[in-house]
């Protein structure tokens, strides 16, 4: 048993849920107790989804404890069939079907011969892998399934397209602007000439699978999710797949050039470095931005990064290389995937923390005390405590990293929107400092909520002063109950004799 | 509808396949941990239960919430760890580092299918640490929703002391008492207790907010009955004192559990009432409970039309709408009591689970508000489905559906109003004087749309071909 108040990965199913409801016409079945479809709500809320999410529970009730599920499963499976027409049904196992061990394979099997829709079951288990590698999995599985299926039907297409092909591989709902991701990798691929074959699973049809083979090259963009998948079809196909995230100025050109190796390699003349002078000078500010004297002064700032490996080892990347911040801190919650992300910083950052514990993070945080944060949501809620700014690089996130505004985080865009964060979390911070320094802009208005000054009665130096004293987030109110003392008794000037005296009399 | 149509006599009750969405019940340690302000509530359950925990109540995990899961490993399931052993460990870091007056064990639908004996095992780990430890069976392999409350409450029930031992110690319960007495002099409030009629002692059980609390009990004080206690109080150290013929009444209608084992365990008299949902049904529980101590009430007339009159404006909003419950928190039938009485027409309340013996005054009242209102009764449905529900609302188009956030964003994309139905949880809406509140939020969708259809933009989503 472990006490915990706070999570970085979510449970398996919910991986097996996103890759589900990120393909078109695949609908997810869970078998599990009344109120595990929270992730409906995530779905519903988080990416104010307009369309009903397409997972249904078959609900373990008393009844299932007591005598098995029998043909609950089946007949859900079946009825939705019926209802929906889903291409595909993914059964989905919980924490609860993990431990009541029916043999779920069997009713999909059943269940396979009366719907006509395909059935899969996820497989993955609860108590061995996170959301994370649960997505990973299944997104294996579900390729493999059809890819399979299109090879026993013998339309598998093998041959490859014409011109340079990718298959972009990890785009899923729920993922940390994902859809933004996904606008500009493909304006990042048309740039470069490079035909996109298959977005999966993001807006994928499961009728698209068997293409896959078509594409010249694989694109991975996040370590953590699309991996096995690659790493399936590079075995089956000899598909060469570029698993380099092209975050950052450095890491996209460096994804860029695996790409045009990768073609060169199979036949292809392509020369990508003008394409790479010209956005990393001019279209990308991010380097400009470097030079600029803003990001001098941000030279030798401590920051702490923590977050997925995919995130936190490219945010520690730019950090360090490309505005030279001291990043004295650089963690992932990915226990399961270390080494990598040890590999990618070690370079980058004075020492590594691989840890999903929330509070030994926030100790690190207070230990350390950085200038700015760069993490989770709960990293900014660590930094609000210690009045440290946060940018919120990686999951899990809220409703407001959901933006409908163009945010991504990859290509060339993605480089900007970084510096834009970077920059406004530390000159936040800087400010705030200053402010303490000097306390406030002018003093003078500083002691009042609005703008103008409101009051009719005279406040003496001694009296502001000791009101200025007071701290920020009661001057406003003492400084009301002060006046209104003074009004109450025909006082003209406050003084900090009149101040003390209200006190008193309001016995504060 | 018109008053034409042929109306059935009486309420006519369904019962579906239970495929709806609604929280699972251990969401009730959000908003009890608050209420019980020296409490510790210990999860014990998988990672499904804390990303539920954690996402469902947003902020309040920041704030160092009074709440913990007790995550059960793969070692833990096999039992190749030992129960006891792993929870005296967590509850002894527990009572270190925030040394509560109570921990609250929340077992889940682990607990329950691996059968760890929760309530065996806690008398012995409470005497070894020297703490009170509740254990409740919050799962969602039993109960939706609010009903987590009725099963912490009902576990509380049994620990309320049953009898006081000496005057300082009823001093010390009497949170209430002082709570309302604002710090006047002792004195002053030995007179004003004789403001109160003579009358057994009264115990009122539900978790409210504590401006809730004062108000229902002031609310009772001006027919001059006295609240002698309240389950749960705001700190466990206070929890009423229950003797055998005490009268008890319920503030919601999700807690039956803790109704019969008040009945049953210490024999407490139930006062059947409909709920103080709304002014009609908060005269209604006043005036049940005035008759059962044989109390002419006062005044409570006026004070109902005062407060309808009041409303006017939102009533306007809703007079002759129609309103559909999905049904997920069991507030279901008294709201729709309220919002028939407001001129509504409802055609089919949905709810989780339907209690015909402690809701029964409610039941009545609802029948009774719809004949008197000249609308057809409502179809109740118990444990819904969510589809069929879903097909149903596309043919009657309901000018408002109150329903959960999975479905809520894609109905609104329909072009159809909804209202999220859990915030009715979380606001205030009992008594008088929160009449407004619940018209707040029942009214809001429809004045927000009022204005943005002007626009055109009601259906947002391309129409899809149906099969």
């Amino acid at each position: 048993m472990k006490l915990a108040y706070w999570m970085y990965a979510g449970p398996a199913h919910i991986g097996t849920l996103r890759i589900a409801s990120s393909f078109k016409n695949v609908h997810a079945i869970m078998h599990a107790p009344l109120g595990d479809d929270y992730f409906n709500v995530m779905r519903s809320m988080l990416e104010r989804e307009r369309d009903f999410t397409p997972v249904t529970a078959s609900i373990v009730d008393r009844n299932v404890l007591a005598r098995g599920s029998q043909e609950k499963v089946v007949d859900n499976i079946v009825r939705k069939d019926h209802e929906e027409h889903p291409d595909l049904i993914v059964l989905t196992p919980t924490c609860t079907s993990s431990i009541l061990q029916e043999d779920l394979q069997n009713f999909v099997e059943r269940a396979q011969l009366e719907a006509q829709s395909d059935v899969l079951l996820a497989d993955v288990n609860h108590y061995r892998v996170n959301e994370l590698q649960a997505a990973d999995r299944t997104l294996q599985q579900i390729v493999q399934f059809y890819i399979e299926k299109a090879r026993k039907k013998g339309d598998l297409a093998t041959e490859k397209t014409e011109t340079p092909s990718v298959n972009i591989i990890g785009i899923s709902t729920l993922g940390f602007h994902h859809n933004h991701d996904r606008t500009e990798l493909t304006r990042l691929m048309a740039d470069l000439g490079i035909t996109v074959n298959a977005i999966i699973p993001d807006g994928a049809s499961v009728h698209e699978l068997k293409n896959l083979p078509r594409a010249w090259f694989n694109l991975v963009p996040y370590r953590e999710l699309g991996r096995m998948t690659a790493d399936y079809l590079t075995q089956e196909f000899g598909m060469p797949c570029v698993d380099i995230a092209p975050m950052g100025v450095v890491e996209t050109a460096r994804c860029i050039r695996a790409m045009q190796k990768i073609l060169n390699d199979q036949g292809a003349t392509v020369d990508y470095e003008s394409f790479i002078h010209d956005q990393t000078l001019y279209v990308s500010q991010a380097t400009w931005f470097s030079r600029s004297i803003d990001c001098q002064n941000l030279t030798g700032k401590k920051a702490v990064v923590f977050g997925d490996n995919t995130h936190a080892a490219a945010l520690t990347k730019i950090l360090a290389r490309e505005m030279g911040i001291h990043v004295v801190l650089a963690g992932t919650y990915c226990k399961y995937d270390a080494d990598w992300f040890r590999e990618q910083v070690s370079e980058y950052c004075d020492s590594v923390l691989i840890s999903d514990d929330n509070a030994e993070i926030g100790d690190a945080i207070a230990r350390l005390e950085p200038a700015a944060i760069f993490g989770t949501q709960m990293e900014r809620h660590v930094g609000k405590r210690l009045d440290i700014p946060c940018g919120v690089i990686a999951a899990p996130i809220h409703i407001q990293n959901f933006p409908i505004g163009y945010k991504p985080f990859m290509g060339y865009e993605g480089t900007n929107q970084i510096a834009d964060l970077v920059y406004n979390s530390f000159t936040l911070g800087m400010e705030d400092h200053l402010l303490e320094i000097f306390g406030g802009h002018d003093t003078k208005e500083v002691i009042t909520k609005t703008m103008t000054a409101d009051s009719d009665l005279a406040w003496s130096k001694d009296g502001l002063e000791e009101l200025n004293r007071i701290p920020g987030f009661v001057r406003g109110k003492v400084k009301r109950n002060t006046e209104k003392f003074a009004r109450e008794r025909g006082i003209g000037q406050i003084t900090a004799e009149v101040l003390y005296a209200a006190k008193e009399a309001v016995g504060a | 509808m018109t008053l034409s149509q042929t109306q059935p006599q009486s309420l006519e009750f369904d019962c579906e396949t239970g495929n709806y969405h609604t929280f699972c019940p251990i969401s009730c340690v959000a908003w009890l941990y608050q209420k019980i302000e020296d409490s510790f509530f210990l999860v014990i359950g998988t990672k499904t239960c804390g990303y539920f925990l954690q996402n469902a109540m947003g902020v309040m995990i920041f704030a160092e919430p009074r709440y913990a899961m007790a995550e059960l490993e793969e070692g833990d399931i096999s039992a190749q760890l030992n129960d006891y052993n792993e929870l005296k460990r967590l509850c002894e870091q527990i009572k270190r580092d925030r040394n509560p007056s109570v921990i609250v064990w929340i077992g889940t639908c682990t607990t329950e299918i691996i059968k760890m004996d929760l309530e065996g095992l806690a008398p012995k780990l409470e005497a070894e640490i020297g703490i009170p430890i509740v254990v409740a069976r919050a799962n969602g392999l039993d109960y939706a929703f609010t009903q987590g409350e009725d099963t912490v409450l009902a576990a509380m029930a049994q620990r309320c002391p049953s009898k006081v031992e000496t005057e300082q110690e009823k001093e010390e319960r009497n949170a209430i008492q002082k709570l309302l007495s604002f710090g006047r002099q002792k004195e002053e409030i030995a007179t004003e207790v004789s403001e109160y009629v003579d009358h057994p002692p009264l115990v009122l059980f539900g978790s409210l907010p504590d401006p809730v609390v004062t108000q229902l009990t002031l609310e009772l004080k001006k027919q001059g009955i006295q609240v002698s206690g309240w389950l749960p109080a705001k700190r466990y150290t206070e929890l009423p004192v229950i003797e055998e013929g005490y009268y008890v009444c319920g503030v919601n209608p999700f807690l039956s559990r803790t109704a019969t084992t008040l009945m049953r365990r210490r024999k407490c008299k139930l006062i059947g009432a409909p709920f103080p949902i709304g002014p009609d049904g908060t005269r209604a529980w006043v005036e049940k409970i005035c008759s059962v101590f044989g109390i002419e009430p006062k005044g409570l007339e006026e004070r109902e039309q005062q407060i309808w009159a009041s409303l006017e404006d939102y009533i306007q909003i809703l007079r002759g709408k129609s309103v559909f419950f999905m049904g997920d928190n069991l507030l279901e039938i008294s709201l729709a009591r309220f919002l028939i009485r407001c001129g509504m027409t409802c055609p089919e309340v949905g709810i989780p689970y339907m209690d015909k013996r402690y809701q029964a005054a409610e039941l009545a009242m609802l029948e009774q508000t719809c004949h008197e209102m000249g609308v057809p009764l409502p179809k109740i449905i118990e444990k819904p489905d969510n589809y069929n529900q879903i097909q149903r609302i596309y043919e009657l188009q309901p000018d408002l559906v109150i329903t959960g956030m999975a479905h809520a964003n894609p109905l609104e994309a329909r072009g159809i109003n909804t209202k999220w139905s859990v915030e009715f949880t979380f606001a205030q809406i009992h008594g008088f004087a929160n009449a407004r509140d619940i018209l707040e939020l029942a009214t809001r969708p429809l004045r927000r749309n009022q204005n943005l259809n002007e626009l055109g933009w009601e259906k947002l989503v391309k129409e899809e071909a149906r099969i």
